[in-house]
């Protein structure tokens, strides 16, 4: 979340789009029934499935899955043309000026630079134009041609009201309802939230979709402001920590990234991720990365961590090619990746097409698991009848099950939407020999450095040379990992305006990332948590709800990165001199010396707004991209693809460019893009979510869960059910092209059929969290259904939009 | 046996009318007790004689079951001598006599009087449709097969029947008080001739006919 | 689950007043559920149970969200989900949290043949005594709303006790408590009514012409109210009664007859005892005897 969860409150106008709030996060949804109650605010669910939040909706439109970029797409157009949008904002905040460079172009569906055989592009031409000083080129006017406020308006101009239409299915009238209320934000003291969930990043362009949302809330200048911003809604409790810890396979924490293959030197390393400002006098706050970088690395191996090794950049792997999850089990089932430790992951219930994870894990040599529920990847092997009908005889794969603490077990930080880091203490003592997750990596740690310090080995010395600081045998604590994260200072650190002054002495816990050096003085495991425990103590444990303006700013409730800021890119509530756009929300304001306010001010502290410094400090261009440059792999700016498994197949922006059907940048493996389905043999559209009952795969294992959701099943439209013959309670079988699963049917006028392109299409919807094992019945995995294919970026199963066909049991 | 050792004497009740009245009386007290029980606040304390409330929500239905039963196996064999008569109609108009005792001035009595008869019908609609009524309301096995309407409206026919079975009893009663020698029959199964021609004449006369009786 | 004894202003199957010294008499109670706020997320079910130790059977799906599919003695709250095509034409999915009401003239308590097996406290709460309960089920009769049940295992009824455990401590009702979006709010009822007030408002600026309160006063008012979208049509919401009140045959049944049939089988037994005391016992007089001996004779000797 760019916000927080309480801050929703301050909305007045909310789109749920891509996401169920009330569904699956009906803590936080508390605060758009306050919006609601206290601020008179309008609530707009944008669904394939009339859901949990559509029932306490103001307006609800229906949409067929995966086409969310046509819908917003559509909205933009209506903003650009009927000028709805705060163009102060827009002009100062945003590239909107900015011109791109002549050879960028958009043709057929694809742009500039796109080589079919490896289905990606040399994104060369996707920039700004350079002007003689090296910055930018702007036209203030707007009138260039080739400005990005122009190139957008002519790129959304295909996306009518019409278009929307025939292509989402949503209803013109209700559409126009959406950008109505929508354009009704594009003030100064009125703002929109967009909240958002794997309804948006489970799509193979599901990373556009979230971007097409972002671009609606600049045109509106919504970002940065109270009640306003992007808000990913996180499906764990902690899986915000989980991104920022970088457990990506690509990743280092604190979004730091790991080197490629051709990275060999460190110094072009870093020179790559030091990005020089586009614009004058703009912070480019990246430009610090190699203190970042150099902390991070002397948290991990300290002393070892060098000047002459780099600070450890020698030690790190250097990516040879993507190891994200499908890359992953795509090489399991090629016999490429023998072992697997699974640490709290179900992936054989969460990862798609079952049948290729049990063909994947079944070439293991073996599996370890460590997790505190009895989860249905450490059975994958076992016959449990029709719900998973292998034969054990033939798979050797050895599964080691190391059963861990769950949450309420240990103290630790949890992460939340709103990036808050929230300390908690155990409840209870771990049931039998569960362990948590620290004890067992660290006891794996050591015997692995004891065999590498006898055996030698290929290349021991990052295991060997390993920091490993901590007390009691050798075990790390919550405390000590925390501290660690947050980070410290290893020599006495002299200010750099007056040496003689010493800032923080050898020891000390720093304040924040403004202290972090390059010169191995510092460690901070992950800078974006600098100061989470500093020498105030744990930050994360505070428990102070005070809101002294009352606009839901609680700065000493826990601590929230980066730097105990709570909405990021606030310096944009400000107009450009630095008066607040809407007093009664204020964030923060020039003082005329200093910024300051209800939050920690996202930007220099002491720049004059007459200086011009750009209110997005992280971008070297100062300002919000509407166009994307080289960040996205499918284009700078988002274009509506077709889901892999079309109902339509073709796209109705393109439909002559076969190239453009789907994600010309998604990557597809062979044998996965035989697996899909085609629409003769698959003529539903089928869309997987959560139900509020259930937690993942997780409360099944729970009798109060099981008792009130305790049988799987199927959601189809009233119309369809007459199709078909199916009444409220009757057994259905669902199909992909992959396998089938059996479920009881939930016959409802909550699901309508969509007219897409003149024709009729079915929604189907298929809720997990059943499985085999644990309280509830014996159900299905619902992955069963689903294709191997993820978002271009990030690799993001297509979990919400695939084809199935339902019959009668 | 009584009869045979006082061969003047003239059987009424044969053993099994006897054995089953009795059973009867036992049941219906039980019954009568918990059914009041639970019929009235104040008298909650009769829920003792059955073990307490639970017990009596238990035991009530079926000892209602065993009286129901029980009637019908000692009533069914009399219906057609309880049919009412031309003479048992003069009888109820009458009826001011029966009450001042003054019984010379009705119609001659066969076995059972016309109040009798009166008294049997009453009775077997009463245990019928208590029998009804009581399944309908007998939450333990039955009234979750039945909509709360028909539960409410079985519980208040089941209350109102009780009530006229419960008075009619109280007649039955009285009337056996009150005519000598009627509950001594119903112990030893015999009455005197001389109770036969005062109350019954017309059946008296019927037994000592040759042949008839015993 | 009992408060102070003295807290009881009326008690089942007891005709005199209970203790009724203390004052002054606490504010009544109310609980007010929001169906506008509620999202049928079910945790108030949950947090039910988890107060209660209560688990009921891991059931099926009959083709609804409805789970369980009904109340049972293991569970006092249920959601109940119903989806109403609006005469504009727009989708509502209605979604009431079905329970005891806790009516201030409770047919249950009327109902019940055992003394203070329900009781009814000052501050408004009906409460079932399952000590005293004799599980005849009359309470399911007089209850308005359907809601009491009795359990197969030990054959007592049971409903939702508006948490008055947790009220008596100054606690509010465990779903109160857990209630994510504030749909289900506790306090006093004059403050709940007022609290409800606001929600109309701002339902009716929403288009719902028609909102309202739902505290029907057939039974009195109740302690569990609503705030309804659809105030006129309370049976949308999965058949809510649209005018609760006790029964008439269950105010015969337990009203009048009481007195008056009782009264009868006094009279009766005593005009017996008095038609005896006057008329005298019926009794065989000797010249009847005679009479016997001489038909008896001729019948005899014409044999």
């Amino acid at each position: 979340m760019t916000n927080h969860w309480v801050d929703i409150k301050n909305a007045d106008v909310i789109l749920i789009m891509g996401g169920n709030a009330a569904e699956a996060h009906p803590c936080g949804f508390k605060w758009v029934t306050e919006a609601k109650a206290h601020r008179q605010a309008r609530l707009i669910v944008v669904d394939p499935r009339f859901t949990r939040s559509a029932s306490v909706a103001d307006l609800y439109v229906p949409i067929r899955p995966g086409t969310d970029i046509a819908f917003l797409g559509g909205v933009i157009n209506y903003l650009l043309t009927n000028d709805a949008i705060q163009r102060e904002y827009v002009t100062n905040y945003t590239d909107f000026t900015f011109i791109v460079r002549e050879d960028f172009s958009f043709k057929d569906g694809v742009y500039s630079g796109y080589n079919p055989d490896k289905r990606a592009y040399d994104k060369t031409t996707w920039d700004y134009e350079r002007g003689k000083d090296g910055y930018v080129v702007t036209d203030p006017t707007l009138q260039h041609p080739r400005c990005v406020y122009n190139l957008m308006k002519q790129h959304y101009s295909r996306y009518t009201p019409e278009l929307v239409e025939r292509t989402c299915g949503s209803p013109q009238e209700k559409f126009l309802e959406v950008c109505k209320l929508l354009a009704s934000t594009a003030n100064a003291t009125r703002a929109a939230t967009i909240m958002y969930a794997l309804g948006w990043t489970q799509h193979s362009i599901g990373s556009q979709m979230i971007r097409t949302g972002a671009m609606v809330q600049l045109l509106l200048g919504n970002i940065g402001v109270a009640g306003g911003g992007m808000n990913a809604l996180r499906g764990h409790s902690n899986i915000q920590g989980l991104t920022d810890l970088g457990l990506m396979a690509d990743l280092l924490p604190g979004y730091l990234t790991l080197p490629k293959e051709a990275e060999q030197t460190y110094d072009g390393y870093i020179a790559a991720r030091t990005q020089k400002p586009l614009r004058p006098n703009q912070l480019s706050y990246w430009q610090n990365y190699s203190k970042f970088f150099v902390s991070l690395m002397k948290a991990w191996w300290g002393d070892a961590a060098t000047a002459d090794n780099h600070w450890g950049y020698d030690y790190l792997p250097k990516l040879d090619k993507p190891y994200d999850m499908l890359a992953a089990y795509e090489l399991m089932n090629n016999g490429k990746m023998n072992g697997y430790v699974c640490q709290g992951f179900n992936p054989f219930g969460s990862a798609p097409n079952k049948a290729k994870m049990t063909a994947a894990f079944s070439k293991l040599k073996f599996m370890i698991i460590m997790d505190p529920l009895k989860t249905e990847t450490s059975e994958f092997w076992k016959n449990h009848g029709e719900f998973n009908d292998v034969d054990p005889e033939k798979i050797d794969t050895e599964v080691i099950r190391m059963p861990t603490t769950c949450f309420a077990e240990e103290d630790g930080s949890l992460v939340s939407s709103g990036r808050w880091l929230q300390w908690h203490w155990k409840g209870a003592d771990p049931p039998g020999a569960a362990r948590n997750d620290i004890e067992i990596m660290s006891d794996i740690f050591l015997r692995l450095r004891s065999l590498y310090q006898k055996e030698g080995g290929a290349y021991p010395e990052p295991i060997i040379k390993l920091a490993w600081p901590y007390g009691h045998s050798g075990e790390a604590n919550p405390e000590e990992l925390a501290r660690e994260y947050s980070g410290r200072a290893l020599a006495d650190l002299a200010d750099p305006k007056d040496p003689t002054k010493i800032l923080r002495k050898a020891g000390e816990q720093l304040s924040g990332f403004g202290e972090l050096r390059d010169d191995g003085t510092t460690l901070s495991g992950c800078w974006i948590y600098c100061g989470a425990w500093s020498e105030a103590g744990n930050l994360m444990a505070r428990r102070d709800n005070s809101d002294p303006t009352g606009i839901g700013q609680t700065l000493k409730w826990a601590w929230a990165w980066p730097a105990n800021r709570r909405v990021l890119y606030n310096r944009a509530s400000c107009d450009p001199s630095g008066k607040p756009y809407n007093p009664a929300l204020s964030l923060i304001a020039w003082n005329g010396k200093s910024w300051g306010g209800a939050d920690v001010p996202d930007y220099k502290i002491d720049e004059a707004p007459s200086e011009n410094m750009g209110p997005f400090i992280m971008n070297p261009e100062g300002v919000a991209r509407f166009f994307a440059r080289g960040g996205m792999a499918e284009g700078p700016f988002p274009e509506h693809y077709e889901p892999f498994e079309t109902p339509l197949g073709y796209n109705p922006l393109h439909p002559q460019d076969l190239r453009a059907v789907q994600n010309p940048a998604a990557r597809i493996y062979p044998g996965d893009r035989e697996a899909l389905g085609k629409a003769d043999a698959f003529p539903c559209v089928a869309t997987t979510y959560r139900l509020t009952e259930h937690f993942h795969f997780w409360t099944k294992h729970v009798r109060l869960n099981a008792i009130i959701q305790p049988e799987q099943f199927v959601e189809i439209g009233e119309v369809h059910a007459k199709q078909l013959g199916v009444k409220a309670g009757d057994r259905v079988k669902v199909s992909s092209n992959r396998g089938f699963i059996k479920a009881v049917a939930v016959v409802t006028k909550r699901i309508k059929p969509l007219t897409i392109e003149g024709k009729p299409v079915h929604t189907v919807g298929v809720p997990i969290h059943w499985g085999f094992i644990g309280e509830t019945k014996k159900g299905y995995l619902a992955n069963t259904l689903t294709p191997v294919v993820g978002d271009a970026n990030t690799n993001t199963p297509e979990f919400k939009a695939f084809l199935v066909k339902v019959e009668r049991v | 046996m009584a009869e045979r050792n006082h061969p003047a004497l003239i059987l009424r009740h044969p053993t099994r009318d006897r054995v089953l009245h009795w059973l009867l009386v036992i049941a219906f007290l039980f019954v009568a007790a918990s059914g009041l029980a639970l019929f009235h606040p104040s008298l909650f304390w009769l829920t003792n004689l059955t073990g307490g409330g639970p017990w009596t929500t238990i035991l009530h239905p079926f000892i209602g079951l065993v009286m129901v039963v029980t009637f019908i196996w000692f009533a069914a064999p009399k219906w057609r001598v309880n049919q009412l008569t031309a003479s048992d109609y003069a009888w109820l108009k009458g009826f001011r006599y029966v009450l001042s005792g003054e019984e010379e001035k009705l119609p001659e009595v066969g076995e059972y009087n016309a109040g009798q008869k009166v008294l049997y019908f009453t009775l077997m609609a009463c245990v019928l449709l208590l029998a009804v009524t009581g399944f309908v309301i007998w939450r333990r096995y039955f009234a979750g097969n039945f909509s709360v309407r028909v539960v409410r409206l079985g519980a208040l026919v089941h209350a109102f029947v009780a009530f006229v079975l419960l008075v009619s009893i109280v007649v039955h009663i009285s009337a056996a008080v009150w005519e000598k020698g009627s509950i001594t029959s119903m112990v030893r199964g015999t009455v005197t001739p001389g109770w036969a021609y005062k109350h019954r004449r017309a059946w008296f006369r019927d037994m000592i006919r040759p042949g008839a009786g015993h | 689950m009992a408060l102070q004894s003295l807290d009881i202003v009326r008690r089942s199957a007891t005709k005199t007043p209970p203790p009724s010294v203390r004052g002054p008499v606490p504010a009544e109670v109310a609980k007010l559920i929001d169906t506008s706020k509620c999202i049928g997320c079910k945790a108030c079910q949950t947090a039910c149970m988890e107060w209660n130790d209560l688990r009921d059977e891991v059931g099926t799906c009959d083709g609804t969200y409805n789970n369980p599919t009904d109340l049972t003695a293991q569970s006092w709250t249920v959601m109940r989900f119903a989806e109403y095509e609006n005469p504009n034409g727009n989708l509502e999915w209605l979604i009431r949290k079905d329970g005891c009401m806790h009516c201030a003239d409770p047919g249950c308590l009327k109902a019940c043949p055992a003394p203070g097996a329900i009781v009814q406290y000052a501050n408004g709460i009906v409460d079932f005594h399952e000590e005293n309960c004799i599980g005849c089920g009359y309470c399911i009769a007089g209850c308005p709303f359907d809601v009491p049940r009795i359990s197969k295992h030990d054959h007592k009824a049971y409903k939702c006790t508006l948490c008055s455990d947790r009220v008596a401590v100054g606690l509010e009702p465990a779903c109160v408590k857990t209630c994510p979006t504030g749909a289900i709010t506790f306090g006093t009822k004059e403050r709940m009514k007022q609290d409800a007030e606001e929600r109309i408002v701002d339902l009716k600026s929403r288009g719902f012409e028609h909102a309202g309160l739902y505290d029907p006063s057939g039974v009195g008012g109740t302690h569990v109210m609503y705030v309804l979208h659809h105030a006129d049509k309370p049976e949308l919401y999965s058949g809510l009664a649209p005018q609760p009140h006790i029964s008439r045959a269950v105010r015969l049944w337990k009203g009048v007859t009481k007195p008056l049939a009782l009264g009868a089988i006094g009279l009766a037994v005593l005009a017996g005892f008095f038609n005896y005391i006057i008329s005298g016992p019926k009794e065989v007089e000797p010249e009847d005897d005679e009479a016997a001996r001489k038909e008896q004779e001729k019948a005899h000797g014409r044999a």
